[in-house]
């Protein structure tokens, strides 16, 4: 089965992997609303998408910590006619583990950043295309949601209830003919891992990332692990038994 | 870090690298000061500074405006031409000038005021850019083009990055005839037998340039083939990814004088004698090396040096010639055209100027390599020519001070907070 993607709202759309799907869609032609935080980037990257061929971009600036306006300004884009092919949820933080060990406050801005904020997105997109009976929704989950690890315990616990609330959502909604890709990259080179050294084999581009969302949506697809071998990864992860697992150091 | 190296990987020295993030804040100055740098293509050292650091612009690409009747485009300074020509040629425009690779950035071709095939008819790179924005390290954003703000324009043209960070490029593109080159090649026996049919080629064709098989001595001295290209309508051709590719370096150079020697021979004699006609796509003509990805890495640990000079006139480039294939050194890669007259660079440090320009790579084999490329700069200097900075990592304080005179003056216009090895190199005794 093959989807076309004329009409796209991506959440987050200041990221690395979320700009450079929008520039698949802008050179196609496609329509573009755009939601982020940092106003000033996200309108420079409009025109950037405007250039590249979209026929039209959209931007709501917010931040999704503003539950308030996350819902309000959703549900009006939402409530577009024609409804839109697909919705991205792509926004989140990497958050300092050894600070949210300490600090309460940040470890509550982790969850709610990458965990909540992420799940409030999806129901309302999901109401949306429930009404609809149309649409892919995507949503940028993590490997590290898999399986918790020492070094990113916090953000593998909000990517994990991303993952099991896509799955949810997943078969509330195939009835309807209603598409969740839930996407699990692995290491990504962007600016919100531009501090970490030493990036080896594993690591990908966004543009990398981003053209294999593409091929998930336009394919209907349910889970994607990107790059690939992620998914052999993670299957031999998951399998281990936790005694083995605790010993490990990655 | 990162492992950054130039093209030619020669020298080696390690880079301390970071990407210029969008929000545009720029470091501070710190010991060595820093360096913006895009695809990392110049050869040599003018995008090393080993001394502070690297800062990649690669974060800087975005596209900003682009009129689609007159032609103007409007970028970042780390949009790739590969970009450019992705966006522009299927809607009719074409960049005016191209360098031989695609994977040069605004900024970059700006600040080594790059040149192309067709040089005779448009110039450097500078000739075409309408406006630029450069931020300075104290906080000044200047914006300036050939009828505004001269000054800092002609200084950071060809500015090899010193004069600020270049943030945006401004340029007004040509039409395009189609995605084809329709054109020709003609094998000639020596060298002597190019100037004339150089010259005719450029009456007629946008593009021309000759590769020559720089090992041939005696009578067929400078051998080799004349290539030129026009656009053309016509049905795209299909784009073909060779994937080819080096995927690593080995340790040592797998350009041998062998080799070499077998390649250049089949090169010229898989031609056939006299002319014949051609077409083709757009990037194998303009881009032939980009069809072999990490082609340099070939060159093994040691890296590989370019040597391109411009020299007045074709005895003088003849000169040179003759001097590479004494020396039985050189490579596959060897490459002449005439420089035009009528379209001066505008860069106080451009390298472009009228005559002939010969560019060859060298396999890097240390001090053997380094004595015979000053011989070659001693008869550059005694020809009144001069050295193609963006291809250099040797030459001495003293040739760059001759060939490019304007060097001080220039000192006025360099952010105290830049630096980079070539300057370094080239202005310190």
């Amino acid at each position: 089965m093959s989807r076309r993607i004329e009409r796209a709202l991506v959440l987050g759309a200041n990221s690395a992997v979320a700009e450079a799907l929008c520039r698949r869609l802008a050179a196609d032609g496609a329509q573009l609303t755009l939601v982020a935080r940092d106003e000033a980037q996200l309108r420079r990257s409009a025109e950037d998408l405007r250039v590249r061929g979209a026929r039209a971009v959209a931007v709501v600036v917010l931040d999704v910590l503003d539950e308030a306006r996350l819902v309000a300004e959703l549900d009006h884009a939402l409530a577009a006619d024609p409804p839109f092919d697909l919705c991205l949820v792509a926004h989140g933080s990497l958050p300092d583990e050894p600070a949210c060990a300490h600090d309460p406050a940040r470890m509550r801005e982790a969850l709610r950043v990458n965990g909540e904020a992420t799940l409030v997105a999806m129901a309302r997109i999901a109401l949306a295309m429930e009404r609809a009976r149309h649409g892919t929704l995507a949503v940028i989950g993590s490997v590290a949601g898999d399986r918790g690890r020492a070094g990113n315990a916090t953000y593998g616990a909000a990517k994990a209830a991303v993952a099991a609330y896509a799955s949810g959502l997943r078969q509330r909604l195939a009835p309807l003919g209603v598409r969740v890709l839930t996407v699990k990259p692995g290491f990504i080179d962007t600016p919100m891992t531009a501090h970490i050294a030493g990036k080896g084999p594993l690591w990908a581009t966004p543009d990398r990332v981003a053209r294999d969302i593409f091929a998930a949506v336009v394919g209907g697809r349910r889970v994607l692990y990107t790059p690939w071998f992620w998914a052999w990864i993670m299957r031999v992860l998951r399998a281990l038994p936790e005694r083995v697992f605790e010993r490990l150091r990655i | 870090m990162g492992g950054f190296r130039s093209f030619g990987g020669y020298p080696g020295t390690p880079q301390r690298v970071a990407t210029l993030p969008r929000s545009l804040d720029l470091p501070e100055a710190g010991q060595g000061g820093w360096l913006a740098v895009g695809c990392g293509s110049s050869y040599g050292d003018v995008c090393l500074n080993g001394g502070g650091q690297v800062l990649r612009t690669t974060r800087l690409d975005r596209f900003i405006a682009f009129d689609r009747e007159r032609g103007i485009l409007r970028a970042e300074a780390g949009v790739t031409l590969a970009d450019v020509l992705d966006l522009v040629v299927p809607r009719g425009w074409m960049l005016p000038v191209v360098p031989g690779t695609r994977q040069v950035t605004l900024g970059g071709a700006v600040a080594n005021d790059v040149h192309g095939k067709n040089h005779h008819v448009r110039g450097s790179f500078g000739c075409h850019v309408r406006e630029l924005v450069l931020l300075r390290s104290d906080g000044a954003r200047i914006a300036c083009g050939p009828a505004h703000g001269t000054e800092w324009f002609q200084a950071t043209v060809g500015g090899l990055g010193l004069t600020g960070l270049v943030s945006e490029v401004e340029l007004q593109l040509m039409p395009l005839a189609g995605p084809l080159i329709e054109g020709e090649e003609f094998r000639f026996e020596r060298l002597d037998a190019l100037w004339d049919a150089m010259r005719e080629a450029e009456s007629r064709y946008e593009y021309v340039v000759a590769w020559i098989d720089c090992l041939a001595r005696g009578a067929r001295l400078g051998r080799g083939i004349l290539s030129s290209g026009r656009h053309a309508a016509g049905a795209a051709p299909p784009a073909r990814a060779s994937g080819i590719g080096i995927p690593f370096t080995p340790p040592f150079s797998l350009v041998q004088a062998a080799l070499v020697r077998a390649y250049n021979g089949w090169r010229w004699h898989r031609a056939a004698p006299g002319t014949r006609e051609v077409r083709s796509g757009l990037d194998p003509f303009l881009f032939p090396l980009d069809g072999i990805a990490n082609w340099n890495r070939m060159y093994g640990r040691r890296g590989f040096l370019q040597h391109q000079c411009v020299v007045p006139d074709a005895g003088q480039a003849r000169r040179i010639v003759e001097h590479v294939a004494q020396a039985r050194a050189g490579s596959m890669l060897a490459v002449v055209k005439a420089m035009g007259a009528d379209h001066a660079s505008l860069g106080m440090l451009s390298f472009p100027r009228p005559g002939v320009t010969v560019a060859i790579d060298f396999p890097f084999h240390g001090a053997r390599t380094l004595a015979l490329l000053d011989a070659l700069d001693r008869v550059v200097l005694d020809a009144g020519g001069a050295l193609y900075p963006a291809k250099d990592a040797r030459m001495s304080a003293a040739m760059f001070r001759h060939s490019f005179p304007a060097w001080r003056a220039f000192e006025r216009y360099r952010d105290p907070a830049i630096q980079s090895e070539f300057w370094q190199r080239v202005t310190t005794d």
